[in-house]
Parts: structure tokens; sequence; C-alpha cells
């Protein structure tokens, strides 16, 4: 479980993020939501360290990983996988050297051990012929599930993804986001999903938390989401913009 | 002048931050033994051709300063060997290779910033500075010193070849010459210029790629200013070590 606490977080003199509460669940896709700028991607990348916050706490299973000293966030960050907006695949290596890449960093397994690996993360995203291709060769959907497969080779605990869908087809969004779902689901993992995709929501949506301002504007589940909308014209007038 | 400073602060903040938790020793190793191919091999051909026709055109714009009969021609060796030892070799090698050699890393560690690789290594607790500038740093510092030693020879074999195809004097006149001054301390100088070159070189390239905001046009960008500022850098720490060492 990933609790955040009254996390603040500017840029020169503009804050972005106003006291963020929030929790996220193990076992279920928790989906952060809202409009363009609303500071969505700021906060994930507060939570994983790549920004840091001025003032609160990022609790990963009561671990406080804004305060803690390197040597541990390290420690935290190999149980973390994160799925960028723009892949991140690393170029110069195959998708094959892609997966195997954290395990070579940090894994303990024996050569024959990380090429069962690798080939269990590239299946269980759908990707079995692609091993010795380069990123620049394969679509952005294949693209997307070597990012997922990076992401959970090292049994991740933790799993963030910015955007996932954006840049696909209607299809291959769904297929992404029943796999982002099933992972989650299947290894128990706490995923945290920035999203604009209201389909996804309605979709995978069981923890909901819409973010409006930089602020935490409603959290919920998917169920209650049409409930909430008829007294909260902000959530209303975002789904609305979404043809819903 | 605080851009200066912030620059330099950060920049020696960057190189520092290398040092610090290295990975592990076998992955280390390996992509430093990749980058000494990249910079050293790779390099092989264009310090080749401009290490024998600088050698060449010094030998022949020298003798024709040297006009008068009462100095023998051989002191064209000494003056050559020496020139390319202390300035040529290092410097004019190093100018080229900041554009070969720190053009590429410049890119190469700037697109992985703009497309979010570094974030990722960042994200994975890999200390992405060490990880990235490290390798190529210690490649660079072990290359490019074998590459300037290349060019000394080449230098003066450049030399040597114009001088007898010209017909200004035979090889072992020229030998001769350049033999009766060799003083073993301007290879010192001409090493410790090398070490420090290759330094300035790849840090710099790496730093101004780390730093890269934006998208492929600042990639461009921060390989142009990555040649620009290293050979600035490169011919300033020229003069320095000129002035203490000689
Ligand atoms: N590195 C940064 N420096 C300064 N300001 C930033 C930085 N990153 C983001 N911001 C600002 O923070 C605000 C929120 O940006 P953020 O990227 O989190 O939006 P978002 O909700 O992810 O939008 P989108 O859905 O378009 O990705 C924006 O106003 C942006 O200008
Ligand atoms: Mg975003």
């Amino acid at each position: 479980m990933i609790e955040l606490v009254n996390v603040n977080k500017s840029f020169a003199d503009k804050q972005v993020l106003f006291d963020i509460n929030a929790k996220f669940e193990p076992g279920i896709p928790n989906l952060i939501i809202g409009a363009s700028g609303s500071g969505k991607s700021v906060l994930l990348k507060c939570m994983v360290g790549l920004f840091k916050p001025e003032s609160g706490s990022i609790n990963y299973d009561g671990r406080d990983f804004v305060h803690l000293p390197y040597k541990q966030v390290r420690e935290v960050r190999r149980e973390i996988g994160m799925l960028f907006q723009a892949n991140a695949l690393f170029d110069s290596l195959t998708v094959e050297e892609n997966v195997d890449f954290p395990l070579k960093m940090f894994g303990k397994l024996t050569p024959d051990e990380c090429k069962d690996r690798i080939n269990f993360c590239l299946s269980r995203v759908g990707l079995e012929n692609a091993n010795k291709k380069y990123p620049a060769e394969i679509s952005g959907g294949m693209k997307k599930r070597v990012g997922i497969a990076r992401a959970i080779a090292l049994e991740t605990r933790y799993l963030f993804c910015d955007e996932p869908n954006s840049g696909l087809d209607p299809i291959n969004s769904r297929r992404i986001d029943k796999l982002l779902h099933d992972i989650t689901n299947e290894f128990k993992i706490t995923t945290v999903i920035n999203s604009h995709d209201i389909k996804t929501v309605y979709d995978i949506g069981e923890s909901i938390t819409f973010i409006y301002r930089g602020k935490v504007w409603w959290q919920g589940h998917r169920n209650d989401l049409d409930n909430t909308r008829a007294h909260n014209p902000e959530l209303d007038a975002f789904i609305r913009a979404s043809q819903f | 002048m605080n851009k200066l400073f912030f620059e330099l602060g950060r920049y020696i903040l960057f190189v520092r931050s290398m040092f610090l938790k290295p990975e592990r020793f076998k992955i280390f190793f390996e992509r430093t033994v990749h980058e000494m191919n990249n910079i050293g091999v790779g390099s092989i051909g264009i310090v080749t051709i401009i290490s024998v026709f600088v050698g060449a055109v010094t030998t022949l714009q020298t003798a024709y300063q040297l006009v008068s009969p009462l100095i023998p021609m051989k002191v064209i060796g000494t003056i050559v060997l020496d020139s390319s030892l202390l300035e040529f070799a290092p410097t004019i090698t190093c100018l080229v290779l900041a554009g070969k050699v720190g053009a590429h890393i410049a890119s190469e560690v700037g697109n992985m910033r703009v497309t979010e690789q570094i974030d990722a290594l960042e994200v994975m607790g890999i200390n992405s500075s060490g990880f990235l500038g490290l390798p190529k740093i210690i490649a660079g510092v072990i290359m490019i010193p074998c590459l300037i030693i290349v060019a000394n020879f080449l230098m003066i074999s450049g030399g040597i070849l114009a001088a007898s195809l010209t017909d200004l004097m035979p090889p072992n006149e020229f030998i001769q010459g350049a033999r009766e001054t060799f003083k073993m301390f301007t290879v010192v100088v001409s090493m410790t210029k090398a070490l420090v070159f290759a330094f300035i070189i790849t840090s710099m390239s790496t730093y101004e790629g780390y730093f890269t905001e934006g998208g492929a046009l600042e990639v461009g960008e921060a390989g142009t200013r990555a040649v620009t500022r290293s050979c600035v850098i490169i011919l300033f720490a020229d003069f320095i070590i000129a002035k203490l060492m000689l």
C-alpha cells in the first residue's frame, strides 16, 4: 500500500500540488485522473522520487520514501517498476535485453533463470516473437508491452504507469488496460495509473483519484462515479468533456 | 556571470555524483570496454589522417621559414618533433576528437534524457550519472592518450615522409635532428595534456547531454554546445599546462 500525506510540490514560485492525501491499495488498479496540466505526472514523479516534494510524506508500506536515507531509497526503488509516457525503452538494447536489464543490474538469478524470467515476462504481456528486435523496429503498442514486461521483471511490488494508453488505438488501449488489471491482480501489485482515458476509468477504475488543479477533488470507486457527478461539477465537466 | 557559476557548480556536483554508488563491476567493465571501442578504435581513422598531414605540413612550412644556409636542415627534425609532441599531437587531435567523440556522447546522453531513459534508470535505483558517465570518462582517459601516442608517431612519420618526398633531406638526417635534442620531459607534457583533454572532452559532453531539456532540437544544441565548450576549455587548459610545466 502507498499512502500520501499532505504532499506539496511547487516549481519556482508556482505551486502544482496542494496537500495531496491519498491511499493506493495493492491488487487493484488505482487510477489518477484529471485534466491536462492538473498535476498528474508531477504527482507520479514525486511518488517515484524523480521530484522531491517540499513537504509531506510518501509511505511505501510504512517506509517514508521522502525522508529515507539514499541507500534505503534505492532499496525501495528496486521494488518499483514504471511505465513511462514515452516508454523510455533503452534503444541501444533489444527487446529481451531491455527486459533483462533490471535483472542483470539487481537480480540474483543465473543466466538460465534470467532467460526463463525474460521469456515469462514477455509471454505474460503477449510478446513471444520479438526478442531480438530493437525498440525502433516494433509498434507503439508493442513498445508499451515491452515497457510493462521490463517494469515487472524484478517481481515488482509497485507499478506506476503514466498514460499507458496515449497514442494507442482503442483496441490496443483496451488490451493494455486489461493487461495492467490482470497483472495487478495476479501478482498483488500496488498499481498507480495516470489516465486521460475515460473508458479506462469505467473499465478498470476500482479506485479513482480525481485531481483538479493540483488538489485531490474526489476519491472513490467507478460505480460511484455517476452518483458523484450530479453534485460535483468539476468531475462532471471532466467526464462530459470526454463525451460520455 | 551568475549562469557561469551555476553551470560550474552543477558540473562539479555532476562529476562528483558519478563516483558515488558504483554499479556491479562486471556491467561497469563491459560498458567501459564498449566505450573504449567507440572512442578509441572508432577514432583511429581520423587521427591517422590528421596526424600525417599535420606532420607533413609542419615540415614543409618549417623548411620554408628556415631559408638561411647557415642552419642545418636537420634542425627541422628537432622543431617538428618538439612542436608535435608539445602542441600539435595533443591539442589538434583533441580538438578534432572533441568534435567527433564529444558530439556523439552529448547527443547519445541527451537523447536518453529527453526520451526519459535517464529517468527510467533513476527509478530503477541506478545512479544514472555514474552508470552513463563514468565508463565514458574512463574509456576516454585510457584511449585518448593512446591515440595521442599514435598521433605523435604519425606526425613524425608524416614529417619524414614529406621531407624525403620533396627532397628536403633523407630520413636519417631528419631522425638525427629529432634525436639530438629529444627530452623525455616533452613526452610527459604531451601525455599530461592528453589526459587532461580526455577528461574535459568526455565529462563536458556527458554533462551537456545529461542536462538537456526539451526535445530533438535541444539534443542537437547540446551536441554543439558540448563541442564548442570542450574546445574552449581545452585551449584554456592547454595554456595553463604550458605555463605550469614548461
Ligand atoms: N519540470 C517542471 N518545471 C516546472 N513546471 C513544471 C514541470 N513539470 C510540470 N510542471 C508544471 O506542472 C503543472 C502540471 O503538469 P503535469 O505534467 O503534472 O500535468 P498532467 O496532469 O500530467 O497533464 P497531462 O495530462 O497533459 O500529462 C503544469 O502546469 C506544468 O507547467
Ligand atoms: Mg502527464
